[in-house]
């Protein structure tokens, strides 16, 4: 019964003007949400004494790790949505799984730059080929690939449909990049914040982590819905534009004013 | 079924089908290494089985926009897709049709290259069987990238970046089970037999992703 509930629920999301009047009303909140919660996160960061042996760099961990959480996280919503496209055929599942790509490349840029910063120090290297960090640029790799394929293509439909087939295919990916510390025996540190037994983290750190990551999440909410609000009017746009060529085209004088 | 497999196999090696040309262009890439690092032949033996595996890798990837398109321009696609065989197990044909008449004379010119390289016997006979049974995957995977780039008029380029960082693994397990064949400590037959799961795994996905891909993008 409450399955069928959120299903309806879901289907009613179907119509983007639904999906904008939600927007407008939650987007304001999860801004304001995100915005405390980075400062809180921040705060905290800075607070937080230096690690005994890492120094200063161990703040790298609160944007690195919140980063590279976020763009695995960021894929699984777009393999969601693609599920969502291909067997539901719901219009703003293209939309979600479009717009979320640049987001997740950025996440992923931004969790693969601070890592090599953090590296540096601690490893002595900005980059070494290892299974994790391999495994995390190949992501961003099919992110960049994926929002070329997207452009690629006129049809937003088609190119949602396709762009879905290639997110279910390279969700390989993601299990190889969350295991692949425990896999292969490789430079980066295997999980130890969620992990059995308990997180190996102390929790002087382990607070602004946490703190951290929930503000990354919220700003990848944030973020996602204004980005699907603009891809739909952007849509919307892009429609009339089409609609005024086409009645324009009636009218011979008007062509020409059009195209300038 | 085996007439489509004879079809295509028939089309891919004659005038401008374009297997021969991988070959080439294999044999080129591979070429053009010692002039990169330098000739020296320890060097060269010691990355060879790396070489010559992205060497197979490129110009796997060279013939794949043919898979499709042709047949997209001439129209058969539709006929495939309008006929009542599951359109999964004509794709599947399709992928063992193109790696016949484009990977199998890869891994049949890489004994050659990997005397280029200065390999001994040991490694190129791992570093050939290792293409027999890696290549089929870098096809299939393919086969998912040339389907969903089939519409675009010049979907070379994109099918290659779309398809390179799915074929990373086929690539890492290949050259391991090559090295490992060669250098003693490392056992040979656990990356070998990681590079056949992965094929077979793609010979399940990839023709199911290009199906479905062939089937959403002729409307």
């Amino acid at each position: 019964m409450s399955e069928s509930l959120a299903i309806t629920k879901l289907s009613d999301l179907a119509n983007p003007t639904r999906f904008l009047g939600l927007a407008s009303r939650v987007l304001p909140w999860l801004s304001a949400v995100t915005a405390i919660l980075f400062a809180a996160g921040l705060y905290l960061s800075f607070a937080g004494e230096g690690d005994y042996q890492q120094g200063l760099t161990v703040r790298i961990m609160y944007v690195h790790v919140p980063a590279a959480w976020l763009s695995m996280m960021c894929y699984t919503v777009m393999a969601l949505s693609a599920i969502g496209t291909l067997v539901w055929r719901h219009p703003l599942a293209d939309v979600a799984h479009k717009t979320a790509a640049p987001l997740g490349a950025a996440f992923t840029l931004i969790a693969l730059a601070t890592g090599s910063l953090w590296g540096k120090p601690m490893w002595g290297t900005w980059w070494v080929w290892d299974a994790r960090l391999t495994s995390v640029f190949v992501l961003f790799l099919m992110y960049l690939g994926l929002i070329a394929l997207n452009r690629a293509m006129d049809d937003p439909g088609k190119a949602a449909r396709l762009c879905a087939i290639l997110i279910l295919v390279g969700f390989v990916n993601i299990p190889i990049i969350k295991f692949s510390v425990d896999w292969w025996n490789t430079l980066h540190q295997p999980a130890s914040v969620i992990r059995m037994g308990g997180s190996s983290i102390d929790g002087s750190f382990l607070r602004p982590l946490l703190v951290m990551a929930l503000a990354f999440t919220m700003l990848f909410f944030t973020l996602h819905i204004a980005a699907m609000r603009n891809e739909i009017w952007r849509r919307r746009v892009s429609a009339q534009r089409r609609m005024a060529a086409r009645m324009a085209g009636d009218k011979p004088g008007l062509t020409t004013e059009m195209s300038t | 079924m085996a007439a489509l497999l004879l079809r295509d196999l028939k089309l891919s090696v004659r005038a401008g089908g374009g297997a021969l040309i991988g070959v080439l262009f294999f044999i080129t890439v591979v070429a053009v290494i010692p002039f990169g690092v330098g000739p020296d032949l320890n060097l060269l033996s010691r990355i060879g089985p790396a070489i010559v595996w992205i060497g197979a890798l490129l110009s796997a990837l060279l013939g794949l926009d043919r898979m499709f398109q042709t047949e997209r321009e001439d129209g058969s696609l539709d006929l495939m897709l309008m006929q009542e065989h599951p359109l999964v197990l004509t794709v599947l044909v399709k992928c063992l049709a193109h790696w016949i008449g484009n990977g199998l004379p890869l891994v049949i010119a890489s004994p050659l290259l990997g005397l280029f390289m200065n390999m001994d016997e040991v490694a190129i006979g791992a570093t050939m069987l290792t293409l027999l049974v890696g290549t089929p995957a870098l096809t299939f995977i393919g086969a998912v990238g040339a389907a969903v780039a089939v519409t675009l008029p010049r979907g070379g380029l994109l099918v290659s970046i779309l398809v390179l960082p799915l074929a990373v693994p086929v690539l890492i397990f290949g050259v391991s089970a090559s090295y490992a064949a060669v250098e003693d400590p490392a056992p040979f037959l656990p990356p070998f037999l990681i590079l056949v799961a992965i094929t077979m795994f793609f010979a399940v996905l990839g023709p199911l992703g290009a199906a479905l891909a062939l089937r959403n993008a002729d409307d």
